[in-house]
């Protein structure tokens, strides 16, 4: 029986314990964030979206190189001598045009590793975290800011200037060996005399 | 008005003391299940739902109900169909009918029958066939599991539920239930104190606390929630109703919940009397302190219920076959001595 009163106050005690922490909850703070209406300030160096600096870019591709499930997608077009492509802000002269600069962020796995081999820090994390999308292509972000009519036209220059370096080589090539055959019959005349004027001397 | 409308024509009469109960019942459930959300939400440290209808996602309810409008009704191949159609209503309906008996102000009581308590508890009796209905129909083994433990639960705490209202209705000698509010009108306790039965022998608060918690039990709130504990029994007897049947249950649940609050408030904290004596009395005052008082304790089942963990369904029988049947049954006992002697 007292065993029984002692059991039923310890009961109720706790009860009313654990309705006393529950009411002071009910009173107290919240932690929910309203989320599309409050967000949370990023920790600085969130890595949430890679982002490319393209005016900085000297397309050396470590980057890509760099890139563990090859998300960077990177292609290059020797600019022409006609044109200066400038410096970046960081004095490392530019000599390609970036005709393609795409990474896909479907693949991307955040890694971070594409940032520090970048000898000009045109590549990096930014903390824009909401880009979802309905389809995955969607997901490929395209750095390269040249039009596709400019991206035609600087690969066609591009081709006709190696077409004439490859032809100024092969001018020169040509030219070196004439220069070359000339010595060489110029040298066998030479020989031939100092044979003639040897026999002369004999006789 | 009552009176009135019956001048008019009797169905009419019918069908306006069918309404009341009706829209009070709808219009608590709306705000019941709401109100839940923020107070589990709150007590979690979170917010509840907050997107719909503006201030604290006020309209929650009202899109929940849409959602459930629109959904599938769904119904098992080896179900019994008849019976698994029927079992929510009937659910429903049980809850409803008792609210008859329920005097919601001191002008407005349903049905103002001499053996009100005696209805009441009949009729929410048949709450415990409609789940085992449902849990048997739907021919799966959670359900029936659910049904069988309801039926259990529920013939076991009638017991001392109506032990500690015969407490009340031993010393009010009344069943009729506005005759027991009418009991409980002045301020006479110690001077101040109103004339509730909790204030009026120590005994009655004891037949509260068993009451409380027998209530607990009956409408299957936390921490006796076995029937349809979401862990164990995927929703017990709920586990192959979707769409609107199951909003039927969940309407019966809120609806009986409001219904045993009632039942207390009406029995132990003097129903429609105003707590102040003649101040703020009246049929509308009346309504308003009843209300309060019945929601007052749907809160504190609420409280209770994101506050304490479920019980065993062993422990849930020896609470009640071992220690409030027999003392809710030595305290009616004792009333009655306290009754002969004062």
């Amino acid at each position: 029986m007292l065993n029984a009163v002692k059991q039923s106050w310890l009961t109720f005690r706790s009860i009313f314990t654990g309705m006393g922490v529950t009411i002071r909850h009910f009173f107290g703070p919240t932690v929910t964030l309203q989320y599309p209406d409050e967000k949370m300030e990023l920790p600085k160096g969130a890595r949430a979206r890679l982002y490319v600096n393209i005016d900085d870019c000297i397309g050396c591709n470590l980057c890509a190189r760099a890139c563990p499930v090859n998300c960077i997608d990177i292609e290059t077009v020797a600019s022409t001598q006609d044109v200066d492509l400038g410096k970046t802000s960081t004095g490392n002269p530019k000599r390609f045009w970036l005709t393609r600069f795409d990474i896909d962020m479907a693949k991307c796995m955040y890694c971070d590793l594409c940032v520090h081999p970048c000898p000009t820090n045109c590549i990096y994390m930014v903390s824009e975290y909401e880009y979802s999308e309905y389809d995955r292509s969607n997901l490929v972000y395209h750095f390269s800011n040249l039009e596709p009519e400019m991206v035609a036209e600087v690969k066609d220059k591009a081709e006709k200037e190696a077409e004439q370096k490859k032809r100024e080589r092969e001018e020169m090539m040509r030219k070196k060996a004439e220069e070359k055959a000339q010595k060489e019959l110029e040298a066998k005349k030479k020989a031939e005399e100092e044979s003639n004027d040897k026999e002369k001397g004999e006789e | 008005m009552t009176e009135y409308v019956s001048h008019i024509h009797p169905v009419a009469a019918i069908l306006v003391h069918a309404a009341i109960p009706l829209t009070i019942i709808l219009v608590y459930a709306l705000v019941a299940i709401w109100g839940e959300r923020k107070i589990a939400g709150f007590i979690q440290d979170r917010l509840g739902p907050m997107r719909v209808g503006g201030w604290h996602g006020w309209a929650q309810s009202i899109a929940d109900l849409l959602k459930l409008i629109q959904k599938e009704d769904i119904i098992p191949t080896d179900a019994s169909r008849f019976l698994f159609k029927f079992a929510p209503f009937m659910m429903f309906a049980a809850s409803y009918a008792a609210f008859a008996v329920i005097p919601f102000s001191s002008a407005y009581v349903g049905s103002m029958v001499n053996i009100g308590v005696f209805y009441l508890l009949a009729v929410t009796s048949l709450l415990t066939l409609s789940i085992i209905m449902a849990g048997w129909a739907s021919n799966n083994k959670w359900s029936l599991l659910g049904g069988m433990r309801s039926a259990a639960q529920m013939v076991s705490y009638e017991v001392p539920t109506i032990a500690s209202v015969l407490t009340v209705v031993l010393v009010a000698g009344s069943l009729n239930l506005m005759t027991v509010t009418e009991m409980q009108s002045g301020n006479d306790i110690l001077g101040f104190l109103p004339n509730w039965f909790i204030f009026q022998n120590p005994f009655l608060i004891v037949a509260f606390i068993i009451f409380f918690i027998s209530i607990l039990a009956e409408s299957h709130r936390v921490p006796f929630d076995l029937p349809e504990s979401e862990s164990e029994l995927v929703a017990g007897y709920q586990t192959e109703y979707s769409g609107m049947r199951w909003a039927m249950f969940m309407l019966a649940e809120y609806a009986d919940m409001l219904l045993l609050s009632l039942l207390g408030a009406t029995l132990f904290f003097g129903g429609w009397n105003s707590p102040f004596g003649d101040f703020m009395a009246g049929p509308l005052w009346g309504f308003f302190w009843f209300m309060l008082k019945g929601l007052s304790l749907v809160i504190v089942m609420m409280w209770i219920r994101w506050t304490l963990p479920r019980y065993r369904v062993d422990q849930l029988m020896h609470i009640c076959w071992s220690i409030l049947i027999p003392l809710s049954f030595v305290n009616l006992v004792l009333t009655a001595l306290w009754e002969v002697i004062f």
